[in-house]
């Protein structure tokens, strides 16, 4: 294929994907948006008077990036986990690219472009929504750019990994519920790292999404509990290992050709 | 004098041993010709569809090699893939997909622009009797519309190479008829077709060579006349019932020896 080619399988795939989610926005946009809404209210409205400021804003603005960072961490993970699990056990329409001439890592790339923009345009629609419930506080744009760039790529990978790997709709639901869940709530998205007490304090750092949630709350508030050059490393190397991972999973063909 | 043109496809000591221990293809050679339309008869489980996902590539072979118009299929499947069009014996279509999207998109994993692929993709199922359905979606086809969906579908790239597993299973006499008309005239216009049917007067109607396979093993390869003269009157079928001449060959050579 010459590189214009492979760019038409790829714009194929993903222009699917994106029809297919605006189609249903309902189940993909809505959701994410609704209950963004109300974390907003309960800790902007009614809470956040009475926990008062966190470093030096209202508390409300101070659980926004974490509140963005959980809608897009789960929605551009279960965007991908879904239709790559989709196309392979329901119909096995899949088959339609294993026989085409598209390199593995197109196909890698079609799917997880469809992740990706999902994720960016939910992190977009959260913060949009978090507008009507405090003044957003910018410090660093492009740091917010990039964060929800990487991470949206970062947890798509992921979720393509997940898909390739499940054998059934369980697989792809228990990781979102009982990792990635967990992960972004212990991550920071409530509080500052600095008020926890020891151990839990330490044990916080073993969670990539702690580093992630103060790179992107850093581009907010222009503080951070960690050093933005170790968030963005860890995400650098977050997006290298599951990228490998999900190029050789389609090259081997697990789960996918037998 | 010209050098010979390559094969369509050419393999030898084709070997597959799937993951659980089956084995389904016990060293099979065979060599297709550009421009024949060859049957791959067998009974059920005798390898075909084995045989055929390893040529597209939607199966791992264990031992051999497989070579189209003369390209290792292992070393260089992105040039071999783009030869080929595959109707699976499976239906793999995405329900929820609109017919002409399917078939559209499926260009598009080929590298021909959307624009292009339109055309042609109206065209061809035009051809097919199915340009009044082109908005439907498929789960509102009937089944043997949605065989001339996977039809049209491997046709959008133009192959040189066109691999049929089952394509008429399910499908009424007139409609039969019309896809052989369909078939034939691809095959003039130099199209090197692999076709497997259990319709055993359908291959005698429309192959010019025949092999058949049993138990993962080729146990005759040749013109339809060296096959059909396999025949002999003493070969008559269990209880007094005849088939055709091609029906008695097959279970002569398939049936289990006493
Ligand atoms: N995915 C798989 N995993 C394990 N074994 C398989 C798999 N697919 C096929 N087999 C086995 O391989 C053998 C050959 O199957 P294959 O599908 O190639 O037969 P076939 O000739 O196409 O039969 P049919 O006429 O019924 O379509 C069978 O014993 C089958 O059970
Ligand atoms: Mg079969």
């Amino acid at each position: 294929m010459t590189p214009y080619q492979k760019w038409i399988s790829f714009y194929t795939m993903l222009r699917k994907d994106v029809v297919r989610m605006t189609r249903i926005w309902p189940q993909t946009f809505l959701p994410s948006v609704v209950t963004s809404a109300l974390y907003f209210l309960i800790f902007g409205a009614f809470l956040g008077s009475k926990i008062g400021e966190v470093h030096g804003v209202p508390y409300v603005m101070f659980v926004v990036p974490g509140l963005v960072m959980l809608a897009v961490v789960t929605n551009a993970y279960m965007n991908t986990s879904f239709t790559m699990f989709m196309s392979k056990f329901f119909a096995r329409n899949i088959d339609e690219i294993l026989v085409s001439p598209t390199p593995a890592w197109v196909i890698v790339a079609g799917y997880v472009a469809g992740g990706l923009v999902r994720g960016i345009a939910i992190g977009s629609l959260v913060l949009v929504v978090s507008l009507f419930f405090t003044n957003l506080i910018v410090s660093h744009a492009l740091v917010i750019v990039l964060f929800l760039v990487l991470t949206s790529l970062v947890f798509s990978l992921a979720g393509f990994v997940n898909g390739v790997y499940a054998k059934s709709i369980d697989g792809i639901n228990i990781v979102p519920t009982f990792v990635l869940t967990p992960l972004v709530y212990l991550g920071g998205v409530f509080y500052s790292a600095q008020s926890l007490p020891g151990l839990w304090g330490s044990l916080t750092r073993f969670d990539p999404v702690f580093y992630i949630i103060n790179g992107f709350r850093y581009g907010f508030l222009g503080v951070s509990d960690v050093p933005i050059m170790v968030s963005v490393g860890v995400l650098v190397a977050l997006a290298v290992l599951f990228t490998a991972i999900s190029i050789y999973l389609i090259k081997v063909g697990l789960g996918l050709r037998q | 004098m010209a050098s010979m043109p390559a094969p369509a496809l050419e393999i030898s000591g084709l070997e597959k041993t799937y993951a659980g221990g089956t084995r389904a293809l016990n060293g099979v050679s065979l060599t297709i010709q550009k421009g024949d339309f060859f049957a791959l008869l067998g009974p059920n489980g005798a390898g075909k569809t084995t045989l055929i996902g390893i040529i597209v590539g939607l199966v791992n072979k264990t031992g051999g090699t497989v070579t189209i118009f003369g390209t290792d299929a292992r070393n260089e499947p992105e040039k071999t893939r783009a030869h080929i069009g595959l109707v699976p014996q499976n239906v793999n279509l995405d329900f929820f997909g609109k017919v002409i999207d399917i078939v559209v998109n499926q260009g598009g994993y080929y590298g021909i622009p959307r624009s292009i692929a339109t055309s042609r993709a109206e065209e061809i199922l035009k051809g097919l009797g199915l340009f009044e359905k082109r908005f439907d979606a498929v789960r509102t086809l009937s089944g043997g519309m949605q065989r001339r969906v996977m039809i049209a579908r491997a046709l959008i790239h133009d192959p040189q190479f066109l691999v049929l597993d089952e394509p008429t299973a399910g499908v009424d006499v007139e409609l039969r008829r019309s896809m052989w008309d369909y078939l034939t005239g691809l095959t003039k216009r130099g199209v090197t077709i692999l076709l497997t049917t259990h319709y055993l007067e359908e291959a005698e109607q429309l192959a010019k060579r025949v092999a058949i396979i049993n138990k993962g093993e080729i146990v005759v390869n040749g013109t339809m006349e060296e096959v059909l003269a396999l025949h002999d009157d003493s070969s008559a079928g269990n209880g007094g019932y005849r088939g055709s001449k091609l029906e008695e060959v097959f279970i002569k050579l398939t049936q289990d020896k006493p």
